[in-house]
C-alpha cells in the first residue's frame, strides 16, 4: 500500500504540472498512467506537431512540452506508475482506496483525475466476433512475438506498427498484411521495404480490403475480408493483428459516483473538485461553465487543485501563499539556492 | 428605441435563416437537421446541436477519428479534396468507406447547403 498525500491520475502536462504545484507547496504525491510512457495525448497523438499556445513558449512541439515539464519536476523526484490504469476508487474513512489493474493500491485523502478524455485503449476490429478470439488468436500488440513462429498471421492496418510487424514476422511466418487503402503512412522506407517482400512472396498484400469476419471454434481458422468492390474473400489465418491505434475510453472513471456529463466530469472553479469530497478533476476531462480545452487552462486548475489539495492532507496546518522568486522554503524544496 | 430594436430583431432573424443546413441521419434511422454558422466545421455543428454519435474526442485536432461520417454520395465530390492527414486518420476510424470524411475537417459554408452526412454506428 503506497500512502501519498495526493494521487495524480494522468501524466499529460495537466498532471505533470498539477504535481509540480503540489510539491512546491510541500505535499508529496504520486502519479498513476495507464500509458508506458509520460506525455499523455502530446505524446501519443502528437508528438511532432506544434503548438503555439503555450504563455512564454511561442511554439513547441507536444513532445518538447512534455520534456520541459519533465525536466520543471526533476527536482521533485516524483514516483511514477505507467502502464497502470486506475480501476478502483474508493472511500476508506478519511481517505481515498485507489487500486490499479495490475493490483496497485494507495492510499490518499486526494485525487486528482487529470485524465484528458480517458485512457487510451487499443482500437479493435469492428465484428463483434472478434471479442472471443481476443488475446488468443487476435491481438492489438505484439508481447511474444515466438507464438507466431511457422504461422499464417494476417496483420490489419497502414501505419508503421502494422508494417513493422508484418516486416519482423515475415522472417518465421506466413504473412498478410490488409489495409484499407493503396497508400500506406508508415516511413518511406518500410513502406519500400514491405512493397519488396510482397514482390518476393513473402508477404501477401491486400488492399483496399477491410475485415468483415471471423471463423473458428477456440482459436481463429480463417477470416473474410471484403474489397472495395464488394468481393469478399476468405483466407485461412491462425492470427489476427490489427494496428489502427489508439482511442480514448472514459473507462472506469465513470464508476466511480462523480456527476458525468458528456463524458467529462463536473467540477466547482474554486477547488476544481467533483461531487465528492477529496475528488478533483483538471484539464480536458473536467468541465463548468465556459471550460476551454486548452492545456494552460489544465495548467491553471491543477494550481489551484493543489491548494485545495493541501488542507486535507495538513488539516492542522495552515497554507501560506508565497512566490518562487522569493521564498526560501520553495527554493529548498527546488534544490536551488537562495540569496 | 423599440422600434430600433425591431429592426434589429429583424436582421438577427434574417440572418439566422440564411445559415447553411446541415442535413445528419444517425444510425437509428433518425434525421437531424440544423442551421450552422459559416465558417464552423460540421463536427462543431453537430456537437453544438448536441446530434448522437459525434464524439470528436480530440476537439477537432485530427487526431483522433471519433467525428468520422460518411457523406452522401452526391455531396462528397462536391466537397474539397481531403488532405493526407485526414485519409491517414480515416485509417483508425472504425468502419470507413469510400465516402468516409473527418466531420472536423469539413467547413461550413453557403455551397454546402443541404449537405447530408451519415453518421456510423459507433466511433470506435
Amino acid at each position: 500500500m503506497n500512502k501519498t498525500d495526493a494521487l495524480i491520475i494522468g501524466a499529460g502536462p495537466t498532471g505533470l504540472f498539477t504535481a509540480h504545484q503540489l510539491k512546491l507547496i510541500g505535499l508529496d504525491c504520486e502519479i498513476v498512467d495507464n500509458l508506458d510512457k509520460i506525455g499523455g495525448q502530446c505524446i501519443e497523438l502528437y508528438p511532432d506537431k506544434p503548438i503555439y499556445d503555450i504563455p512564454a513558449v511561442p511554439e513547441c512541439t507536444g513532445e518538447e512540452l512534455t520534456n520541459n515539464l519533465i525536466e520543471q519536476i526533476k527536482p521533485f523526484n516524483i514516483k511514477t506508475h505507467l502502464g497502470e490504469r486506475v480501476d478502483e476508487v474508493k472511500k476508506d474513512g478519511e481517505n481515498w482506496f485507489v487500486k490499479t489493474n495490475q493490483g496497485k493500491t494507495f492510499l490518499t485523502p486526494n485525487v486528482i483525475i487529470a485524465g484528458g478524455v480517458g485512457s487510451f485503449e487499443p482500437r479493435k476490429f469492428p465484428p463483434k466476433e472478434c471479442e472471443k478470439f481476443e488475446n488468443k488468436s487476435i491481438f492489438y500488440s505484439v508481447k511474444d512475438k515466438t507464438i507466431f513462429e511457422g504461422k499464417t498471421v494476417s496483420i490489419f492496418g497502414g501505419g508503421d506498427s502494422a508494417l513493422d510487424w508484418a516486416v519482423e514476422l515475415s522472417k518465421s511466418s506466413k504473412v498478410n498484411l490488409i489495409h484499407r487503402r493503396d497508400d500506406f503512412r508508415g516511413a518511406q522506407a518500410t513502406v519500400d521495404k514491405v512493397h519488396d517482400l510482397a514482390k518476393s512472396g513473402k508477404i501477401n498484400l491486400y488492399t483496399k480490403y477491410q475485415l468483415t469476419n471471423v471463423h473458428g471454434g477456440n482459436n481463429l481458422e480463417s477470416i473474410d475480408i471484403k474489397h472495395d468492390s464488394k468481393e469478399i474473400k476468405t483466407i485461412k489465418t491462425d492470427f489476427a493483428l490489427g494496428f489502427f491505434g489508439l482511442i480514448m475510453q472514459l473507462g472506469p472513471i465513470a464508476d466511480w459516483g462523480l456527476n458525468i456529463d458528456k463524458k467529462t466530469v463536473t467540477v466547482d472553479t474554486e477547488k476544481f473538485e467533483t461531487n465528492q469530497k477529496g475528488i478533483y478533476a483538471v484539464g480536458d476531462i473536467c468541465s463548468y461553465p465556459g471550460k476551454l480545452k486548452l492545456i494552460l487552462s489544465g495548467f491553471h486548475e491543477g494550481a489551484l487543485a493543489a491548494r485545495a489539495c493541501f488542507k486535507l492532507a495538513r488539516p492542522n496546518e495552515k497554507y501560506r501563499f508565497e512566490f518562487t522568486t522569493s521564498s526560501k522554503t520553495i527554493k529548498d524544496r527546488l534544490g536551488v539556492k537562495s540569496d | 428605441m423599440i422600434k430600433f430594436l425591431g429592426a434589429c430583431s429583424q436582421v438577427l432573424s434574417v440572418y439566422i435563416y440564411l445559415m447553411p443546413k446541415i442535413i445528419f441521419n444517425t444510425h437509428d434511422n433518425k434525421t437531424h437537421t440544423v442551421d450552422i454558422q459559416n465558417g464552423l466545421t460540421v463536427m462543431e455543428g453537430a456537437v453544438q446541436n448536441d446530434i448522437p454519435g459525434i464524439d470528436a474526442d480530440c476537439g477537432g485536432g485530427m487526431a483522433c477519428a471519433t467525428c468520422h461520417v460518411y457523406v452522401d454520395e452526391d455531396w462528397f465530390q462536391k466537397l474539397p479534396q481531403k488532405d493526407d492527414g485526414e485519409e491517414d486518420m480515416l485509417d483508425m476510424a472504425f468502419e470507413p468507406k469510400k465516402n468516409s470524411r473527418l466531420s472536423c475537417q469539413i467547413i461550413v459554408s453557403d455551397e454546402l447547403d443541404g449537405l447530408v452526412v451519415n453518421i456510423p454506428s459507433k466511433q470506435s
